[in-house]
């Protein structure tokens, strides 16, 4: 788990994936009227303009679509943490969040990999989802 | 679009300050010696200039020029984002403006202290204990840094096309090469794919020689209108034509439905169409060169190669000063300076001239642009 990263400052677009994550759940913000997810959270839907949003729980599985690995520490609190890998994962159609993806040798990341959601508490007891690989099941 | 910028505008006068690691000045130093400098390089009076434009991003605003740097009786303010597509963005309302009647003679510029201040490539610059707006969405899980963005878009253009690392190294060489070949530049040494290869990775599969110098200097460009660029010290590169582009859901760099895919290619259409010209009447092409994968991914939005072509394109010397399809004859912002992306527009005008350390050979019709960032802007200049 990643030490002394940014936590967020949520607004009222973000506030209602932060207080999920605090109980232990992905959620995504949906068009109410086309049902079409996007990703970050905005104030209404970019597909079909629609202004009221739906927010659902996420599967609890994606794949991974790219990535890169921090080699080089860009603070001086992450001099002990390099590597870390930071993907993009698709969760469903609109939705391609980023993570890291944990417990997994940042080299032997592939496209299509599936992952899980777990969640990690970090500083002041901020919960923040993250993804690793399921158990016993490397193929999407 | 059509033809309403064709030609009505053109580059007159160029100025940059030395390009460093510490300036040991003001950004606004900085910036008054650059207009100081283009304005001296056109054969005008700095009074003269009646138009501005800055990049959103400069800590140097029209009201400190209005004081500092003798700017008077400004007709034209405009500023655009974003990022490294202001080199492009600036001349492109500069045209419109001038076009318009709105002025007549407009500056562009942009001042850096960003080796000696604060580092684009330092995760410090960027980060606080908390972050709102799209960062909320990125930077808990460390990232932090263009190149780590960035780097997302090379690795997609590697899984779906098979680019390969060698063949950004490839690009490097290229632009050091031009480097070397400009007293100017910051990084003058010759390099080899070998030392590409062994460079240390920053955020695989960037490595270090990947990734532009970060630096200290000013650049400035003025713009005028058709009638006034004639009876000036320089001949005119005209302005053919311009274009700007957002493409679409570019909030946050990576939060895209294809990273293969980018804002570049519907300005590639714009600006094409605003200048009534096509990829094979360009001579030379400027790049915005933030990470070598974007040269590739320009080249393929501009029509030079088909989809996912671009890293076998630039292989053998191709993009080269004396290759098929030279680019970055200044050594772009991997070996000159990094100064956001004008002295690229600038290196144009240069080759335009004749003037350029690389010259081009019968070079008489140049394409600035840009591949990814966030926004995109083009310019296509043409020789007096």
């Amino acid at each position: 788990m990643l030490r002394g990263m940014p936590l967020p400052r949520p607004d009222h677009d973000t506030q209602p994936f932060w207080d999920a994550a605090q109980e232990g759940r992905y959620v995504v913000p949906r068009c109410a009227a086309c049902g079409v997810g996007h990703w970050p959270p905005g104030p209404m839907c970019p597909h079909c303009f629609g202004d009221e949003i739906a927010w659902g729980d996420a599967p609890t599985r994606g794949s991974v679509y790219s990535w890169v690995v921090a080699t080089h520490p860009v603070a001086e609190v992450l001099v002990d943490q390099v590597p870390y890998a930071i993907a993009l994962i698709d969760l469903e159609p609109g939705v391609r969040v980023v993570g890291n993806v944990v417990g997994c040798d940042p080299s032997a990341i592939q496209a299509g990999m599936a992952v899980e959601v777990f969640f990690e508490e970090r500083e002041e007891g901020v919960r923040v989802p993250n993804f690793r690989i399921p158990s016993g099941n490397l193929e999407a | 679009m059509g033809a309403q910028l064709r030609e009505k505008a053109a580059i007159v006068g160029i100025g940059e300050t030395e390009y460093s690691k510490e300036s040991g000045r003001t950004e606004l130093a900085l910036a008054c010696e650059a207009i100081r400098k283009a304005a001296d390089d056109a054969g005008i009076s700095v009074g003269e200039i009646d138009g501005l434009v800055r990049y959103d991003m400069d800590p140097v605003d029209e009201v400190a020029l209005t004081s500092s740097a003798g700017l008077r009786n400004l007709r034209w303010m405009s500023h655009t984002g974003y990022g490294g597509t202001g080199g492009n963005a600036v001349i492109v309302h500069a045209a419109a403006a001038i076009a318009a009647g709105l002025a007549t003679t407009v500056v562009c510029y942009r001042s850096l202290n960003e080796r000696s201040g604060a580092r684009y490539g330092q995760g410090s610059t960027w980060m606080s204990e908390k972050v709102g707006g799209f960062e909320q969405m990125q930077m808990p899980w460390g990232l932090l840094t263009p190149a780590q963005a960035f780097g997302m878009f090379a690795r997609r253009h590697m899984i779906e096309y098979g680019w390969t690392s060698e063949q950004f190294g490839a690009v490097a060489v290229a632009l050091r090469t031009h480097g070397s070949m400009n007293p100017r530049a910051m990084m003058r040494k010759p390099i080899t794919v070998a030392d590409h290869q062994a460079s240390r990775m920053i955020a695989d599969p960037l490595h270090l020689l990947d990734c532009c110098i970060e630096s200290d200097g000013g650049c400035a460009v003025i713009v005028t209108t058709a009638e006034r660029a004639r009876s000036l010290r320089k001949p005119p590169a005209w302005i053919m034509g311009a274009a700007q582009g957002s493409g679409t859901r570019a909030r946050g760099i990576i939060f895209r439905d294809d990273l293969a895919t980018t804002e570049a290619h519907f300005t590639a259409k714009d600006v094409y169409a605003s200048a009534g010209v096509g990829p094979a009447d360009i001579d030379a092409v400027m790049i915005y060169d933030h990470f070598t994968p974007f040269i590739p991914m320009a080249l393929e939005a501009y029509g030079f190669c088909g989809r996912g072509e671009g890293g076998p394109f630039v292989e053998d010397g191709r993009i080269h000063f004396d290759g098929e399809l030279p680019v970055n004859t200044h050594g772009g912002n991997h070996s000159e300076a990094y100064i956001h992306g004008l002295p690229h527009i600038i290196e144009a005008t240069r080759q335009l001239r004749g003037e350029s350390s690389a010259q081009v050979p019968g070079c008489e019709v140049v394409l600035s642009c840009s591949a990814v960032a966030q926004l995109s802007a083009a310019v296509i200049l043409r020789k007096d």
